[in-house]
């Protein structure tokens, strides 16, 4: 399906990255939404503050995170595609309610411009120390999908691919960006509403009572939503549930919910896998990085080759789930990994546990407020080639 | 035993056969196959349900555009029981998952029922800012004047001097008023009843069904298993014999002096009805005077 063209700006803007997020999420056909203000991630609120009266959209600021993520993951059983926005402290609040969301499989997209933590930390200054609590930061095994975007263009472009991929497999997808890309501004081209792919919400259209909400199977074929107030009389619970969405409270249910929960992404990995790859073909060192720093690391990485070093780049573009296959099979053709992350190790250990010895993990750690010097990433590159 | 002089039960009732058993009244607005329920015997949840079906079908709105929601705890469960669209959600967060679909699809309204400790405790909040923006909510809070569900603790309704598990020697902490809360907050519509008032209740739910924007009606309900036998109250039966000989009717009292002691008198009746626009009328007509036609409605879901 393409786009909406009344949730479209199309043109070629001078935007900074939280402004570009906001305009991906209209364009994706995001017509719900709830938050609660905090830095670095309010203009995103401000401009859906602003434009949503003209294009239908209903937004709402909270009382706080709890309740935003808890109307945003129930607005989409009223039917509607639904975002929030947040920061580091604010997203701590919301995973009691990504939990609810990803339990009763709401398709969402919950966008955390980083900053530095713990706790208050560096509120105008960026990190990427959510990583780790994006993948597993509410109780309970479960999977989402968590993107990376790092420039103003592609907070517009991936903030639709996010809304896709959230109906594509109902599921709330994490959109990481951090304070740098969230306040950077650069051009933005927004394409006409025809050329913008916009995956519409799957409904089912069938006899009232055999629905079902949940298809517990851990497939790629994911059970069709239908809409609150047509008839269907479901039962939707974060409880433990059979496919009926009924509370069932023993082991082998379960077994069967959260397998599948799991199972759909975990499995599906391939399909949901965005990267970007460069001169990895003779790379003997590859960093990997995403988001910001994957800026940074460019100029390391070019340095290096200029002095003969045959180092590639691997951007993670989608970061969760973790392309383990991928990384597992470089691990056999090179000598290391370099790892860049505005944080004291988080996807470098998944790194490292993917490369599972055969190659070295080298991170390069930054406790956040600024970007890496890319002379100390240029470092590590030439000690991981010897 | 075998006295000719009585006649046995079985021959003075009238025994309905299976060819001709008949549907329970309620039975299309029960989920049926979920049965039992999980409450206690004696338990006030069941009554406060059967009014809400009772109010729900006196009010005449359409069932498919009702939908429920609840939170955690004993009450937290009544979603689970009803045949309506009907979401269990997390502690405390009832209302704003039912601002999300009230806002969401703006042709439903939505019903809260969940209990004192999940809507006013953790979920305070949330009740605050959702009557004061008078989203288009019903709220039936079931008091039971403790956390029932993990095992009767004390809660912000509970009494002083009663005893809860976290409160051995007795409460010492004041109580919330909460029709006083919800009127100063915004609601629109403000009763309590307990469960005794079965009538009194179903007309009070079938007024708030269809009163646009926050209502708020509280219902005492009795806990048998936990704040009763604690307090060694009796049963379920004894408190509604409490509530009978105790509650007084008392409608347009000034919600400030609505407070309830520890087993003394509690004031019922409907104490607020009044106009005021829901946040979306209120929205939609403010935006409009400031866009003019630039101001473009929300449509609701697309299919």
């Amino acid at each position: 399906m393409k786009a909406d063209p009344i949730g479209v700006a199309t043109g070629s803007h001078y935007m900074d990255g939280d402004h570009a997020c906001a305009e991906g999420a209209m364009a994706a056909g995001c017509r719900f939404f709830a938050g609660y203000p905090i830095t670095p991630s309010t203009e995103v609120a401000e401009r859906i503050s602003e434009r949503f009266p003209m294009i239908g959209g209903i937004f709402i600021q909270m009382e706080d995170e709890l309740a935003s993520m808890a109307a945003v993951g129930a607005a989409a059983w009223a039917g509607t595609k639904s975002m929030t926005v947040t920061s580091g402290p604010g997203f701590s609040l919301m995973m009691e309610n990504i939990g609810l969301a990803a339990m009763i499989e709401s398709p969402c997209v919950v966008v955390n411009v980083q900053r530095g933590g713990p706790s208050t930390g560096l509120p105008t200054l960026t990190g990427q120390a959510d990583m780790m609590q994006a993948r597993w930061g509410s109780h309970g095994d479960y999977e989402i999908i968590a993107i990376s975007p790092n420039s103003p263009q592609e907070c517009f472009d991936l903030t639709i691919t996010a809304f896709n991929l959230s109906e594509r497999w109902r599921v709330p997808v994490l959109f990481m960006m951090d304070e740098c890309v969230g306040h950077m501004t650069e051009k933005v081209v927004i394409p006409e509403a025809n050329k913008i792919d916009v995956t519409p919400r799957k409904f089912y259209k069938g006899d009232k009572k055999k629905y079902k909400p949940h298809k517990l199977d851990g497939s790629a074929n994911i059970a069709p939503m239908i809409k609150a107030g047509d008839g269907y009389f479901i039962h939707i619970t974060g409880l433990t549930h059979d496919n009926r969405g009924y509370p069932i409270i023993n082991a082998e249910a379960q077994d069967i919910n959260v397998r599948h929960l799991v199972d759909k992404i975990r499995n599906n990995e391939e399909m949901i896998r965005i990267i970007e790859e460069d001169q990895i073909e003779d790379a003997e060192v590859i960093v990997l990085s995403y988001g910001i720093t994957s800026r940074v690391a460019l100029k390391a990485v070019n340095e290096a080759r200029a002095k003969g070093v045959k180092v590639g780049i691997l951007r993670l573009i989608v970061v969760w789930p973790f392309p383990e296959s991928l990384i597992r099979e470089l691990s056999r053709k090179i000598k290391t990994f370099v790892v860049p992350e505005i944080n004291m190790g988080q996807i470098s250990l998944e790194v490292e546990r993917c490369c599972e010895g055969r190659a070295k993990t080298i991170h390069v750690p930054h406790a956040g407020g600024w970007v890496h010097d890319p002379d100390d990433i240029l470092k590590v590159i030439v000690k991981g080639a010897k | 035993m075998n006295n000719p002089d009585v006649q046995p039960l079985t021959d003075t009732l009238h025994i309905p056969q299976p060819e001709e058993e008949l549907p329970h009244p309620m039975e299309e607005f029960l989920r049926t196959e979920r049965l039992p329920h999980i409450w206690c015997s004696t338990c006030g949840i069941g009554t406060v349900i059967t009014a809400f079906i009772t109010g729900l079908q006196k009010s005449g709105l359409e069932r498919e555009k009702v939908a429920v929601v609840s939170g955690i705890g004993c009450s937290g469960r009544a979603a689970g029981y009803l045949r309506l669209d009907s979401f269990h959600s997390t502690h405390g967060r009832a209302i704003p998952f039912a601002t999300g679909l009230a806002l969401g699809n703006p042709e439903l309204k939505l019903v809260v029922i969940s209990g004192d400790g999940d809507i006013i405790a953790i979920g305070g909040n949330h009740f605050i800012h959702a009557a004061r923006r008078n989203i288009n909510l019903s709220i039936i809070c079931i008091n039971n004047f403790n956390y029932a569900m993990t095992g009767g603790q004390a809660g912000p309704t509970t009494p002083i001097e009663a005893n809860a598990s976290t409160a051995p020697y007795g409460c010492y902490e004041f109580p919330f008023n909460l029709p006083h809360l919800a009127e100063s907050s915004g609601a629109v519509y403000v009763a309590r009843w307990t469960s005794l008032h079965i009538r009194r209740l179903t007309n009070s739910i079938s007024e708030a069904l269809l009163k646009p924007g926050f209502s708020f009606i509280e219902v005492i309900s009795p806990c048998p298993t936990l704040y009763a036998r604690r307090n060694r109250l009796g049963t379920g039966l004894d408190l509604m014999r409490f509530y009978h000989d105790n509650a007084k009717i008392k409608h347009g009292t000034d919600t400030r002096k609505l407070d309830i002691e520890y087993q003394d008198e509690i004031i019922v009746g409907k104490f607020l009805d009044k106009d005021k626009p829901t946040f979306l009328e209120k929205r939609d007509d403010f935006l409009k005077s400031k866009l003019g036609d630039k101001f473009v409605p929300y449509m609701g879901p697309k299919a």
